[in-house]
């Protein structure tokens, strides 16, 4: 397996849009994974799952704005250069 | 007037040559106050701005021409200007104070490091040593972990990997760059992984960033060892040092992180929910200590084919 820092970005970006575009209502929540459903006790330490969904939603939140620009400026690299 | 110029051989070529006027009172000036030497340095390299700040403050003192000297401030401001605008742009991404603490190094120390990566069976003492609560440079500690080595390594493992695929008639520009790139793309996704499975268990070691990336970069230690057994003993010594590396490598990582990871155990609270975690900070450990022989493997077997 041969990696440029090219495919890196590009897993990146495919990771980070995969995250952001779960959708809070019609996913989420169905599975038990929703933003209020995680903060369980504020005891010790969180657990595992409620750190996983912290993760989430705060990629979800900061991540949008910002992946909507570097889409668009892969969108138009990936045009105009294949 | 042209007297006290004669003493002086190198100062007047060279003030000939300078800018900015050729007026006759900056030259008297300049070389009947000060040795030549000095004359010469800041003819020689006009904006040389970063020089002793004694030597810019004797030089501004001797301009009898004050346009001279408001354009030599005015530049010297604009450098410093300049100057506190890139550290300060470099300093929002990454502490440049921090990153000066992994290359405080002497070649005492890397000798020492070095034996202890490819021998680390009798190394007695790991705990990494403090001096008022933060810790210790790598020249006096040992077991500090350092970027040197790493940088140094992976750069020697890049030539090394041109030098194997040129014995096997292999080599092209941009196979290089395709194995430095690679190499490099395996110790981010290394050291991501472990970020993310360290914030995942909440475990709340003081491992920074950059003791992820040197604790990660010291297999191209022995990824080195190991291809130059293979170019000198055939595929025989290859396997030799891969097993013997391998088990040194794993052997340092899991005492190193054993330090760092399982002890912050010690300062948590004594909750019904710790029995689980020192089980799952451990697989964090064994985990991080195989994948090294994998991915030396990996990264070396098409070397020594």
């Amino acid at each position: 397996m041969a990696f440029t820092l090219y495919a890196l970005i590009q897993t990146a970006i495919l990771l980070t849009n995969a995250v952001a575009v779960l959708h809070e209502e019609r996913f989420l929540s169905k599975i038990g994974w929703g933003a209020d459903q995680g903060i369980g006790g504020f005891g010790d330490e969180p657990g595992i799952k409620a750190q996983l969904l912290n993760l989430i939603r705060s990629v979800r939140t900061v991540m949008r704005v910002p992946l909507i620009a570097v889409n668009s400026v892969c969108i138009v690299l990936l045009l105009l250069f294949g | 007037t042209m007297d006290p110029h004669r003493g002086h051989r190198a100062t007047k070529p060279r003030a000939r040559a300078a800018p900015p006027a050729g007026d006759p009172l900056l030259f008297e000036d300049t070389s009947s106050r000060t040795a030549p030497s000095v004359n010469q340095g800041y003819y020689e390299s006009g904006y040389n701005l970063g020089g002793p700040p004694d030597r810019g403050a004797t030089m501004s003192n001797l301009f009898a021409d004050p346009m001279a000297n408001a354009a030599m401030m005015y530049g010297s401001s604009i450098a410093n200007q300049g100057k506190d605008m890139v550290n300060k742009e470099i300093g929002r991404f990454m502490s440049v104070n921090k990153l000066k603490y992994f290359f405080a190094v002497d070649s005492k120390y890397v000798m020492k490091k070095l034996i202890i990566l490819m021998f680390p069976y009798t190394h007695q003492d790991w705990e990494v040593r403090y001096h008022r609560d933060s810790p210790l440079t790598p020249r006096h500690d040992v077991n500090a972990p350092d970027l040197y080595i790493p940088t140094m390594a992976f750069i020697t493992y890049i030539l090394l990997a041109g030098m194997a695929l040129g014995l096997q008639k292999r080599f092209s520009p941009e196979v290089l760059g395709l194995c430095a790139s690679t190499a490099l793309v395996w110790v981010i996704i290394e050291v991501l992984v472990m970020l993310l499975s360290l914030y995942l268990l909440t475990v709340h070691s003081d491992l920074s960033t950059f003791d992820l990336i040197a604790y990660s970069g010291y297999k191209y230690v022995g990824m080195i060892c190991t291809v130059l057994c293979g170019l000198l003993f055939g595929t025989d010594g290859y396997y030799v040092a891969l097993a013997w590396c391998s088990c040194a490598l794993m052997f340092f990582i899991v005492r190193s992180l054993k330090m760092k990871i399982l002890s912050s155990l010690s300062s948590d609270s004594m909750g019904p929910g710790v029995t689980a975690k020192p089980r799952l900070r451990l697989y964090i450990t064994v985990a991080t200590a195989v994948f090294q022989p994998i991915i030396i493997y990996w990264l070396t077997s098409h070397l020594v084919r």
